[in-house]
């Protein structure tokens, strides 16, 4: 069994004063991939803002080690600063703030040092041409008037600048076209490696068919009710999930 | 000696002081007609035209009521008897940089002026207290027939060019405060373009009140005539004292028909200047006057630069910037009036308020009988960064013509965001890293107008200002 990463125990998560998760337990490994997958409402989001730290999930129960460190009452720039990155569903747009200084700023902050334009310059460049966004893209205003498949992959860049030891994406392949999803989920796969681990927070088996994970993991009304390998990816795709809220029925009437 | 005071204290980087002991002259504190007589004959020895423009201004300052808007409350604060309205703190204005006084010089060394001329600047002057103590120009604009100087000199050197001109835009008359800066005026740039002389780079002026409870009274006239065009900077700063300082100064732009001026003014004084400033330019036929108009710093400002659009086709932009901060109240905003046809005119102010600071835009829109097919638009965007701040917007629009006019006004008051500030904050940034950048976003409509330089200072001074919030 490799290192473990990220370990969450009975983790109660509430928005406004509604519970929404319902004590999540999951441990993820470095250098591995699992993907969550769940019906809409049943927390998926939820989780990844709660690791991220959000301020409107309010965490009133459990905890969430990241490498052996508690970081519940961390706030996200002191996560961001520990390797935790969030690919975010609906990323936010910053009128007049211009992707290239956006992109440095993160830089030098999750690096934690100053970091030249010229030296940028270049790990900028090298990142790009291997995703392969066009040179212009950073001359726009963060997110701003971009298209669904435009934030997606300027996600993504970020994510290949940030060099996470732990991703969270999502609903990456939300709102992409076949096209753009197998873009994406190319570069995705370019930047995942063996140091660092990675969530794929998804509806639909589409996006892993592309980034295959080792472990899928089923959350349904707040908890994680089955956990498997892939091939519980083709199981949901063919019958959907409503068997497993009657599994879930049946092992707590026992 | 520079005495370094109050440094950090609201993280004012301009907060320094300098000794006052080789000061030339001093006047004493108060206002009163011997002080203007004095002022004009014996330290100026200024022709009796100039005397007696300024006797009259005294008597017109003295029966103006105080302004009923603004911050009633922080004007009636303001004493008029407790301010010096005359320091001169050198016997002569320098040509070579080497001639100003070494402690002088230190301060400008410190806000950057002999370095930002080397690099970007086609010509400079530096104004410390109520005289122009330093000033230059390029040769090759001189030999053009530029004519660049402080208004002092002008006034000697060249007396008809002031005299048609001078106090036409603005006469004393107009308000209080323009009436008190044409009594007792001193300094500020006197700028002529000949016909179709275009000045590539900028002209810059520096202003600068070393003295407590000082008056700075500087008078700035440019003119451009036909086809001419000329873009022309100033920037000020004082130092921070208990008791409050004075900056009333009274700005008139003339450009002739087809001509071009762009004014773009980073104002960055200390919290405890007074900033009441009167500016208005006439445009002619075919002309473009821009204001550009960054407010940063100052207790009270109260500023709404003016256009006139006298000639067909004559169009002005204002753009503008105020930021304020604990106890500060920043009153600005823009006046057009369209008086001529097919004019047209862009008003953008953006405000952001924090810490009980208040940003208001008050603005003027009017649209003269005859000014047929004339175009407004206005667009007032506030920010407010948390609970305690206050955005007011007092538009006004007086259109009376209606062939072919259109008139818009968009408003828009927004928060930093819970959902920005997490969106930045998962990608490192701290919290007031975060608020900063999207105050620089909120501001690159203006901050894009700037040469690079005064771009690259503005965020930084708004970074000091938002780091200034925490704790």
């Amino acid at each position: 069994m490799s290192e473990d990463f990220l370990v969450i125990e009975d983790l109660h998560v509430s928005v406004e004063s509604k519970e929404i998760l319902k004590g999540v337990n999951l441990r993820i490994g470095k250098g591995e991939v699992h993907a969550l997958m769940g019906p809409n409402g049943s927390g998926k989001s939820t989780l990844s803002n709660a690791i991220m730290g959000h301020p409107k999930y309010r965490i009133t129960q459990g905890s969430i080690y990241f490498k052996g460190e508690n970081i519940v009452d961390m706030t996200p720039d002191e996560k961001a600063r520990k390797g935790i990155f969030l690919a975010f569903q609906y990323p936010l747009s910053i009128p007049g703030v211009r992707i290239f200084s956006f992109l440095k700023n993160m830089m030098s902050a999750v690096h934690g040092k100053e970091i030249s334009v010229a030296e940028f310059r270049k790990v900028l460049k090298e990142k790009m041409s291997l995703l392969g966004i066009k040179q212009s893209f950073i001359k726009r205003y963060l997110n701003d008037g971009f298209s669904g498949g435009e934030k997606k992959r300027n996600e993504i860049l970020q994510m290949a600048l940030f060099e996470p030891k732990l991703a969270l994406l999502d609903e990456t392949d939300s709102g992409l076209d076949v096209t753009a999803l197998k873009v994406v989920c190319e570069s995705i796969n370019k930047i995942i490696n063996p140091e660092m681990s990675t969530i794929i927070i998804t509806h639909y088996k589409r996006m892993l068919e592309y980034v295959r994970p080792q472990f899928v993991h089923i959350i349904m009304d707040g908890r994680i009710v089955k956990s498997g390998g892939e091939e519980l990816v083709e199981i949901i795709d063919s019958q959907g999930y409503d068997w497993l809220k009657q599994e879930a029925l049946a092992t707590s009437a026992l | 000696m520079t005495v370094v005071q109050n440094v950090g204290i609201d993280d004012y980087k301009y907060g320094f002081h300098d000794s006052e002991e080789n000061y030339a002259y001093k006047a004493k504190k108060g206002l009163n007609k011997e002080i203007v007589q004095e002022i004009s004959v014996k330290m100026k020895n200024e022709p009796q035209w100039m005397t007696d423009f300024r006797m009259k201004s005294l008597e017109i300052f003295r029966s103006k009521p105080m302004p009923d808007w603004g911050s009633t409350e922080m004007l009636s604060d303001l004493d008029f008897e407790n301010i010096h309205y005359y320091v001169r703190s050198a016997e002569k204005q320098g040509r070579n940089w080497e001639d100003v006084p070494e402690e002088i010089k230190k301060t400008f060394d410190r806000l950057g002026i002999p370095e930002a001329e080397r690099k970007f600047l086609a010509g400079v002057t530096a104004q410390y207290e109520s005289d122009v103590v330093y000033h230059s120009i390029r040769e090759d604009l001189t030999k053009l027939g530029v004519i660049f100087t402080d208004m002092d000199t002008a006034l000697r050197e060249y007396p008809d060019l002031v005299k048609k001109y001078f106090g036409t835009i603005i006469p004393p008359t107009d308000n209080k405060f323009a009436a008190l800066n044409s009594a007792v005026w001193s300094g500020g740039s006197f700028v002529w373009i000949p016909p179709g002389v275009k000045v590539e780079i900028p002209l810059q002026a520096y202003f600068r009140i070393n003295t407590e409870n000082m008056g700075q009274f500087e008078r700035t006239l440019i003119i451009a005539e036909p086809g001419s065009s000329v873009h022309y900077i100033e920037g000020c700063t004082a130092p921070t004292y208990s008791s409050d300082s004075l900056h009333s100064a009274v700005v008139e732009l003339i450009a002739m028909e087809g001509a071009k001026i762009r004014y773009t003014t980073i104002q960055n004084w200390s919290n405890n200047v007074y900033n009441l400033v009167t500016k208005r330019a006439y445009a002619y036929k075919n002309a473009t006057v821009e204001w550009i108009d960054g407010n940063l710093g100052s207790k009270l400002t109260m500023k709404y630069p003016a256009v006139h659009l006298l000639g067909e086709g004559a169009r002005g932009e204002i753009l503008s910037i105020a930021m304020s901060s604990t106890n500060q109240h920043q009153d600005a905003g823009a006046k057009i009036i369209h008086a001529a046809p097919n004019t047209s005119s862009l008003i953008t102010s953006k405000s952001i308020s924090k810490n009980n600071g208040r940003g208001t835009y008050r603005g003027l829109i009017k649209i003269l009988p005859g000014a047929i097919n004339s175009k407004s638009h206005v667009v007032c965007d506030a920010l407010i960064l948390d609970e305690s701040a206050r955005s007011d917007t007092y538009p006004t629009m007086q259109v009376e013509e209606q062939e072919g006019v259109t008139v818009e006004h968009e408003a828009t008051v927004s928060k930093v965001g819970e959902e920005q500030m997490f969106y930045l904050m998962s990608r490192g940034l701290t919290e007031v890293a975060a608020k900063t950048m999207i105050v620089n976003g909120f501001v690159e409509p203006f901050t894009k107008e700037l040469p690079m330089e005064y771009a690259v200072e503005l965020n930084r001074l708004i970074q000091m200002e938002m780091e200034g919030s925490v704790g």
